[in-house]
Parts: C-alpha cells; sequence; structure tokens
C-alpha cells in the first residue's frame, strides 16, 4: 500500500519535473533558452500548463465513439501504472513481491496496446487510426527484443523476481535466506576464484558480473525507447506526418493523463534496466579494503538508513535513464517504418538471440 | 480473500455478458479484454500466478489484437461504422450453447470441486513448472515449439514478397 501511494504521488510530481527537464534540456541542445518566464528559471511553467489544461473543456468529437473514447487514456494509464507494482523500491518496500516479478511486468504493459487502438479507433479520424496502427505495429515487433534482453537477465540470475535480482547484485545478498551460500565472484567466473561478494559497488552489478551484459543494456535500450513510444521510434506520433497521432482528438484532463502515461513508461523501463543491469538499489561505491564505502551509502536492509539510501539509489539510476533517453530524443532524426523493422527484426532479434546463447554458457563457466 | 474472488467473478461474467449482447463487433472485443482479465485475476486467486500471466501475454497481448486488428481493417471504408454482428443461425446457436451449459452443469455438480477455490499458496508454480517441461513433458515440448516455428516461417513466406 505504501509503494502503491508512493508511486502514484511520485510519478505526477516526476511527471512535471519531466516536462520541465525536457524542455530545458532540449533548449540547451538546440541553444535556446527554454521556459524562462515563470518562478526562477521557468521552473513553474509546467505547473502552470497543467493547471490550463485541468481547466480546459474535455472535447468528445460528434462522431466519436463516446464510451471508448473516454475510457481509453484511463485504460493506458491503468497498464501502465499497474507495472510499477512489482519494481522494488527499496530492500524491504515493494509492491507486490510475485515470484512472476518481471514477466508480470512485461505482460500487463502489453495490455496498453489494446488502449492505444481504443484511442485511435474511436476518434474516428484517420490520422488517430493510422497513428494508433503504427504504434501498434512498432510495439509488438519491439516486444521481442525487449523479452529476449530480459531473458538474457533472467538466465544469469535464475529468478524472475525483481527484488531477487537486486540482492544479488550487491553486498547484501547473502541477508537473503535463497542466497545465504551464494558467493558473488568477478565477472561472474567462478574460476578466477576472486570474490566479491564483500566488496559489492558497481563490481557486483550485472553489467560487470557478465560484462556482454552491457551491449544487452544497449538493445534493452533501443527496444525499450520505441515501446514508450519515443524519439527516434516517434513515428506513431509523427507531428509532421500525423499531426499528433493517436492522441489527435484528445484535449484537456485526458491528453495530460496521455501524456503522464508516456512520461510514466519512460520512468518504468528506466527503472527496469537500472534493476536488470545497474543493481537496483545497490550503490554505486564498492568496499576498497578498510575504506567501507560500499557499507557507509547503503544501510541494511530493514533499516530506517537502508530504505533511504536504497530509495536514493534507485531512484537516481532511473532518472539517469530518463535522462539518456531525452537527450537521445533531441539528438537522432526520427526512423522511416522499414528501417524500424529492419532495426527490430534483423539486427536487433539476432543480435540478442545470440547473446541470450552466451549468457547461458556463461552461467556454465 | 472472498471479496477479491467475487469481484473477479463477477468482472469476468458481466462483460462475458457484454461480449454476448453487444452487436458492436468492436465493443465485444473490448469487453473480451475485461473478460480476460478477470479470468487471470481467478488464476491468481486459485494459486497458479504463471497460467494467469500466460492467460494475459497470449489472449490479450497476441489473439485479442490480433482480433481487434482484424475488426479494424474489414471497417468498410465510407460509412465509417464498424462491422455489426448479423443474427443468423440463432436456433441452432441457442441449442448448442443451452446443450453446453446442461453439460457442464452436470459435469460440475458431479465433480464436487471446492468452491471458491481458494487455497493460494505461497510457492509459485514457475519452478514446478520449468522443471517438468524439462523432464516428464520434454516431447510435448519439443512438438509445440517445432509446430510454433513452422508456423512461424509459413506467416514470414506468405507475407513475404512475391517474385513472379
Amino acid at each position: 500500500m505504501i509503494a502503491f501511494l508512493f508511486f502514484l504521488v511520485f510519478l505526477l510530481v516526476y511527471m512535471v519535473f519531466a516536462v520541465y527537464a525536457e524542455r530545458k534540456l532540449s533548449a540547451f541542445i538546440q541553444d535556446r533558452l527554454g521556459p524562462t518566464e515563470i518562478g526562477p528559471y521557468g521552473m513553474f511553467q509546467t505547473l502552470a500548463d497543467l493547471v490550463k489544461l485541468l481547466q480546459k473543456e474535455d472535447i468528445v468529437p460528434v462522431k466519436a465513439d463516446k464510451w471508448v473514447f473516454l475510457a481509453a487514456p484511463a485504460v493506458i494509464f491503468t497498464a501502465i501504472f499497474a507495472g510499477f507494482a512489482v519494481m522494488p523500491l527499496t530492500p524491504t518496500l515493494q509492491g507486490s513481491g510475485a515470484v512472476v516479478g518481471v514477466f508480470y511486468l512485461l505482460t500487463i504493459v502489453s495490455i496498453d496496446i489494446v488502449g492505444l487502438l481504443a484511442a485511435g479507433w474511436s476518434s474516428n479520424n484517420k490520422y488517430s487510426l493510422l497513428g494508433a496502427m503504427r504504434s501498434v505495429a512498432q510495439i509488438v515487433s519491439y516486444e521481442i527484443p525487449v523479452g529476449l534482453s530480459v531473458l538474457c537477465v533472467v538466465v544469469l540470475c535464475q529468478t524472475l523476481d525483481l527484488q531477487e535480482i537486486c540482492y544479488q547484485q550487491g553486498i547484501y545478498i547473502r541477508t537473503l535466506p535463497v542466497y545465504s551460500e551464494s558467493t558473488n565472484y568477478l565477472f561472474g567466473i567462478k574460476r578466477l576464484g576472486i570474490d566479491m561478494t564483500e566488496v559489492g559497488g558497481f563490481l557486483t552489478w550485472n553489467v560487470i558480473r557478465m560484462p556482454l551484459f552491457f551491449i544487452v543494456y544497449i538493445i534493452f535500450f533501443i527496444a525499450t525507447l520505441a515501446e514508450a513510444n519515443r524519439a527516434p521510434f516517434d513515428i506513431p506520433e509523427a507531428e509532421s506526418e500525423l499531426v499528433g497521432g493517436f492522441h489527435t482528438e484528445y484535449s484537456g484532463f485526458r491528453w495530460a493523463l496521455l501524456f503522464l502515461a508516456e512520461y510514466g513508461m519512460m520512468l518504468l523501463v528506466s527503472f527496469l534496466g537500472a534493476v536488470l543491469f545497474f543493481g537496483g538499489w545497490n550503490t554505486l561505491f564498492p568496499n576498497i579494503g578498510p575504506v567501507r564505502l560500499a557499507d557507509w551509502t547503503s544501510g541494511m536492509p530493514g533499516t530506517i538508513y537502508g530504505n533511504i539510501t536504497g530509495a536514493f539509489w534507485i531512484i537516481l539510476k532511473a532518472f539517469i535513464g530518463v535522462f539518456i533517453q531525452m537527450w537521445v530524443r533531441w539528438t537522432y532524426p526520427r526512423l522511416r517504418v522499414d528501417q524500424l523493422m529492419h532495426l527490430c527484426w534483423k539486427v536487433l532479434t539476432p543480435l540478442s538471440l545470440l547473446l541470450l546463447f552466451i549468457s547461458a554458457l556463461w552461467k556454465l563457466l | 480473500m472472498n471479496i477479491a474472488f467475487y469481484c473477479f467473478a463477477a468482472l469476468t461474467v458481466l462483460s462475458a455478458l457484454v461480449v454476448l449482447w453487444t452487436r458492436q463487433l468492436l465493443y465485444s472485443a473490448f469487453a473480451l479484454l475485461f473478460t480476460l482479465l478477470g479470468m487471470s485475476g481467478l488464476y491468481v486467486l486459485a494459486g497458479a500466478d504463471y497460467v494467469a500471466i500466460v492467460q494475459i501475454m497470449i489472449y490479450v497481448g497476441g489473439v485479442l489484437v490480433l482480433l481487434i486488428f482484424g475488426i479494424m481493417l474489414t471497417n468498410r471504408p465510407g460509412t465509417g461504422h464498424a462491422p455489426i454482428s448479423g443474427r443468423i443461425n440463432q436456433f441452432t446457436g441457442i441449442l448448442a450453447a443451452g446443450g453446453l451449459f446442461v453439460l457442464f452443469f452436470i459435469v460440475f455438480l458431479k465433480a464436487n470441486l471446492p468452491f471458491p477455490a481458494l487455497k493460494s499458496s505461497p510457492h509459485s508454480s514457475v519452478t514446478p513448472i520449468g522443471i517438468g517441461l524439462m523432464t516428464d513433458y520434454l516431447l510435448p515440448f519439443e512438438i509445440a515449439g517445432i509446430l510454433l516455428m513452422v508456423a512461424l516461417m509459413g506467416a514470414a513466406y506468405i507475407a513475404g514478397r512475391k517474385r513472379l
């Protein structure tokens, strides 16, 4: 319950500042100033925009299918928000400790497709329908590289539970009863015989436990960018061709909800990337001999200090992921539909299959 | 626990009724989403977490999306209206449905099932299913895999560019 309320409030606050950050960042990249008028450095610009949006009339087009049109944004947002249920925030705080964790997450997020189709179809607008169809084709295709790259991690960690995956990547691995006997070796290779269990820090993150995971992360990052319909994979919205994609006809509050879902998806996949590859709530700093940096910067699971540091690290990692997504958006041009499918089916999918095979072999080393 | 069961059961039944009674094919498809979600909720309560997720993944993520796509693509241009289901074979339909209902009703009465089946265990069903697939049910698993791959290759061939 705490996790539920936390994520709901967190998502709203995050969205306000993420939109501001995105505008400032895009302004910086394009050598502009961005919002400057409201508040210091234009900080309250998004709040003002939000107030404006909430005041606007909630327009339903006359020829639109009213009930489906009204319900679609709620379906989209609910699907994305449901994904946060299994996300571990601190060593002890997690909405649901479901064993099927990451599998559930990937599945529940795909309900969003039905919402997109409903939104596009019920608008009774050809641009909306085209946008929805592009969007669905893209999301369905890119689910395969996402699934395979997540599977690489699952093969190495041998669990679907995101909380267990987090525990495996840090100094507190032995506090979990299941892993009380396990040891973390450097690069995950037992034969090297270098025990890293007490060292922790970034040296026990999955990207170091299996160095090729960095390539897997790049695949994961590209594919989740497409799942979130973000540029350079934003052909579903492609302003210059489709006006606004599947949400052309939405206004006011419902448009804000769709926007919230998009930013929520960005945050969700950044959280997931942080948990799967970059140690989740584990600290960055390793223990070096008597300098116990890892112990100092992450408290024992269950203590207040442990909760604070855990939340701090995972949110920091997720925000860095969101930052890179924004950076990519304002740097790269949009892909064409055929390039998009080429990248998915002929580059990312074979590469992730190969990496899955290597990850399975790595476990045997 | 009981409240959750009745909520999911009500969701399943009510949305299934919408699927039956609406004549707009797209409404049926969207209502089917809630039927399938309610079903997977019931699976979770019965302790079958893996089956619940697979239910959503295959039926919502795959079958339902394909269904909606199919209906949208057959949308007649110009009229702007989604296809509406006709009223054909009403008599045989009622007969078949009624017969099936009686059959299932008798079977369930005789099967003496615990109702509602609420015995969720803390242990997940993922590990036993995985071990089962790799040991006792390896052959069916492999055959299903080959069948799916053949289907995939066939689909790619049919959809691919034809050289005339």
